[in-house]
């Protein structure tokens, strides 16, 4: 690739990062509309710029799709911004997706040279621009379709690792329907990530590019019950299944008080908001727990928790605190997330472990009893292990408590697949490289084999699903 | 969509719909139930299946708030928004040697395809059903079908004995044959009291809980209920439970919520009906219609 960059390294290490145009807090707090408003071409020219072109382009193994990260940059310096989008499209089917909801800090962005002694160019920004640029210019470059296999697979759940396989295996030429439990297609992209996070039109868009790609998609079946792993690889006619349910079962705290009215679990919480729309009711017919005007808690410190505390503040809490039993420098969610939190009137209430939940004579949550941590030596994790405070005791007032500190694989797909392997936490047992499970045909990815993780992380495993699963029907080895 | 075949009042606001549903119909087994979405802006809501054919399954209906209203103006050739199932594991079905199966008001409906499947297995099947009123009762002739006694209780004494369904249990448990098991599915407070007067004398007793759900697949935990001092999930862990180790104060608790918000939709609905309401509430035939 040809490097369409004038400017000379030094120059190019002058140019600041960009920022990127946001809502204004106060405005985006009483708003589900997208808080980050994407880059204009001026400025992703100008951010485009900074790249240094390196020869060793660690941004590439940074990604855990291997999105060509230097060439689409040339790309996007060239003006060539649709041509962007179809590079990244080799590599990633959900651009739009990724380009927002990534720890890119974590990846393609940490690995960047510039980062070392300065900002790392702002790759995530650059791959959402390209991506909606082509969106809105309604030219969305599909990759070719290889001539037809006569091989069918079955994909279970829509979510990224679903749609990223269905994606690359039906370009390969063979026959995908995906079959999604819920009554719309997208997963968590749907069901877990808010709207002003992720716009539910772009997931929409992108599905519809899959259809259009020739995925034959089907709501509202639920494998396990409706139609058995046995049954779509038997009387079905599927050749190969690639199971990518999520991580769907939500782990409580198991203390006193949890079933209170007014606890929920993050999976509860956001479901009813992002996939029902109940911050619309009555016009949607979901109710939510009407947060106006309460105390609202949120407990846990990843992505998940963020994206409950922020919704929270949306639904017109009064106050939303993160509870989170580490300090902030050991929260798992993304850098961005806890500041536009910040910015939102989040409070970060840190080592602090709730031990009871607290209610009144109807059963009503009325407060959360806590107690104060201090960080110990180093866990499993790497994380400094939290220990309680002796005596430190003490009781938030809250009205609305929700639960986010993560799941259990979902127990549907594996208890009616005797054969199947599953490890002691309920996540199905899969080969890291190829997916393959204990049953022949049987491929598995995402976070229902690594438990809760990143969307990209699925996507990347749905990738990798696809190579095997390509390879398994092509060779018919096991 | 989900096209529905047959629609029709078994008594006032209790509905039977069969709908076209033939991948649900296929794996259906006792004690399954679906969830529903009645159109595009609608809530999903657990209903549980009360019979089903080659093709298609059988709800019946209460209404009560919004959703359930809103369902019951829908006729054969209508269609609902979305279908899923069979959610829940089935009923358990074993030899226990009399079955005593309890019916509160539309509890019957879905203790019907359990109490066959009961049957079925070699039980002998005493059913226990409950109405606060005549008007009210549903499926009687289709229990007496099958059953070997039929004991029919009202509120206001307008049929059957006057009194409660744990009246009729009471006698049975102290008769010189008690029964050997008892199913249990209607109000939270019948169940509960069900549940008292099978706890002394120890006699297995199973209800099918209703809390409040979303997916119906495990992964919002919004129907997680105590049973035996353990959090479990109606949805996969259910919904039957055992009675003498449910919590009903706290599922009483949760399933009070959402009293204001449903309150506010059932309200709203009854000053702007929507258009395709077609009230037949005049034609309805109580309990004299046999299910599929």
């Amino acid at each position: 690739m040809t490097n369409n960059n004038p400017l000379p390294p030094k120059e190019r290490m002058k140019i600041p990062r960009q920022r990127m145009p946001e809502q204004a807090s106060a405005e985006r707090r009483v708003n589900f509309a997208e808080v980050n408003l994407g880059l204009s071409a001026a400025l992703a020219h100008q951010e485009a710029l900074r790249c240094l072109h390196c020869k060793s382009h660690h941004c590439f193994t940074g990604c855990p799709v291997g999105v060509k990260v230097k060439d689409f940059i040339e790309l996007v310096l060239a003006g060539d911004f649709l041509g962007a989008a179809a590079k990244i499209r080799e590599d990633n089917v959900l651009p739009a997706v990724t380009g927002r909801v990534c720890p890119q800090e974590e990846q393609c962005e940490g690995c960047c040279v510039l980062g070392k002694n300065g900002e790392p160019l702002a790759i995530g920004y650059l791959e959402r621009f390209v991506a909606d640029y082509e969106r809105q210019s309604g030219r969305v470059g599909l990759p070719p379709r290889a001539p037809l296999t006569g091989k069918r697979v079955a994909v279970i759940g829509s979510g990224p690792a679903g749609l990223s396989a269905a994606g690359d295996l039906v370009q390969r030429g063979h026959e995908v329907t995906v079959f999604e439990a819920l009554h719309e297609l997208g997963g968590v992209l749907i069901y877990g990530i808010p709207e002003f996070r992720l716009p539910k039109d772009i997931v929409r868009q992108e599905v519809e590019n899959l259809t259009r790609m020739g995925v034959e998609f089907r709501t509202n079946v639920v494998v396990g019950r409706t139609v058995t792993v046995d049954e779509l690889l038997g009387e079905r006619g599927y050749h190969a299944v690639f199971i990518a349910t999520g991580a769907g079962l939500p782990v409580f705290l198991n203390i006193p008080g949890e079933h209170l009215c007014g606890v929920y679990s993050a999976n509860e919480f956001l479901t009813r908001v992002n996939l029902m729309k109940a911050n619309q009711f009555p016009a949607y017919d979901q109710p939510i727990y009407d947060c106006r005007g309460k105390d609202v808690a949120v407990i846990g410190g990843g992505n998940t928790a963020l994206d409950a505390v922020r919704t929270a503040v949306r639904l017109g809490a009064k106050t939303a605190s993160i509870a989170y039993r580490r300090s902030e420098v050991e929260m798992p969610a993304r850098v961005e997330e806890v500041k536009h939190a910040r910015e939102e009137g989040v409070q970060f209430v840190m080592l602090t472990n709730p031990t009871e939940f607290l209610g009144d004579d109807r059963g009503w949550l009325t407060g959360m009893k806590c107690q104060q941590m201090e960080l110990g030596a180093p866990d499993k994790s790497g994380r400094r292990r939290p220990v309680p405070r002796a005596g430190s005791d003490f009781v938030m007032p809250v009205q609305v408590a929700v639960v986010a500190i993560g799941n259990q694989g979902n127990p549907l797909v594996q208890s009616a697949t005797p054969d199947l392997r599953t490890n002691p936490l309920g996540y199905i047992e899969a080969d890291p490289d190829c997916l393959k499970t204990s049953k022949r045909a049987v491929f598995a990815g995402g976070d229902i084999v690594t438990g809760g993780a990143t969307v990209i992380l699925a996507m990347g495993a749905g990738r990798r699903a696809a190579q095997a699963i390509h390879d398994y029907l092509s060779h018919g080895t096991w | 969509m989900y096209r529905i075949i047959e629609a029709r009042f078994l008594a006032p606001e209790v509905k039977l719909f069969r709908l076209e549903a033939p991948d649900i119909a296929r794996k259906q087994q006792a004690g399954q139930f679906v969830i529903v979405r009645v159109h595009d802006h609608g809530e999903r809501i657990p209903l549980t299946i009360a019979a089903s054919d080659a093709t298609t399954v059988t709800l019946i209906v209460q209404g009560i708030g919004k959703t359930t209203r809103l369902l019951n103006t829908l006729e054969a050739g209508d269609a609902v928004r979305d279908l899923v199932g069979p959610l829940g594991k089935p009923s358990e079905i074993h030899y226990y040697g009399t079955a005593v199966v309890i019916g509160g008001g539309v509890g019957t409906a879905i203790a019907y395809p359990t109490a066959k499947a009961l049957k079925y297995a070699g039980n002998r099947v005493i059913a226990i059903l409950g109405a606060r009123t005549r008007d009210l009762l549903i499926l009687e002739a289709e229990m007496r079908e099958f059953c070997d006694e039929v004991r029919v209780t009202t509120d206001d004494g307008s049929y059957g004995v006057k009194g409660l369904v744990t009246d009729q249990l009471e006698a049975l448990v102290n008769s010189p044959t008690p029964p050997d098991f008892v199913l249990a599915i209607g109000p939270i407070p019948m169940m509960r009291a069900v549940a008292e007067v099978t706890r002394a004398p120890g006699i297995q007793t199973v209800v099918s809980l209703n809390p409040i759900m979303v997916d119906g697949t495990g992964m919002c935990g919004g129907c997680r209920v105590v049973v035996d001092g353990r959090s479990q999930f109606a949805c996969v862990d259910g919904p039957e439970f055992d009675a003498h180790q449910v919590d009903f104060k706290i599922l009483s608790a949760r399933n009070a919520m959402y009293r204001a918000a449903e309150q506010q939709a059932l309200a709203d609905l009854n000053q702007h009906p929507p258009e395709l309401h077609r009230c037949r509430l005049a034609d309805a035939q109580p309990g004299a219609v046999t299910p599929p």
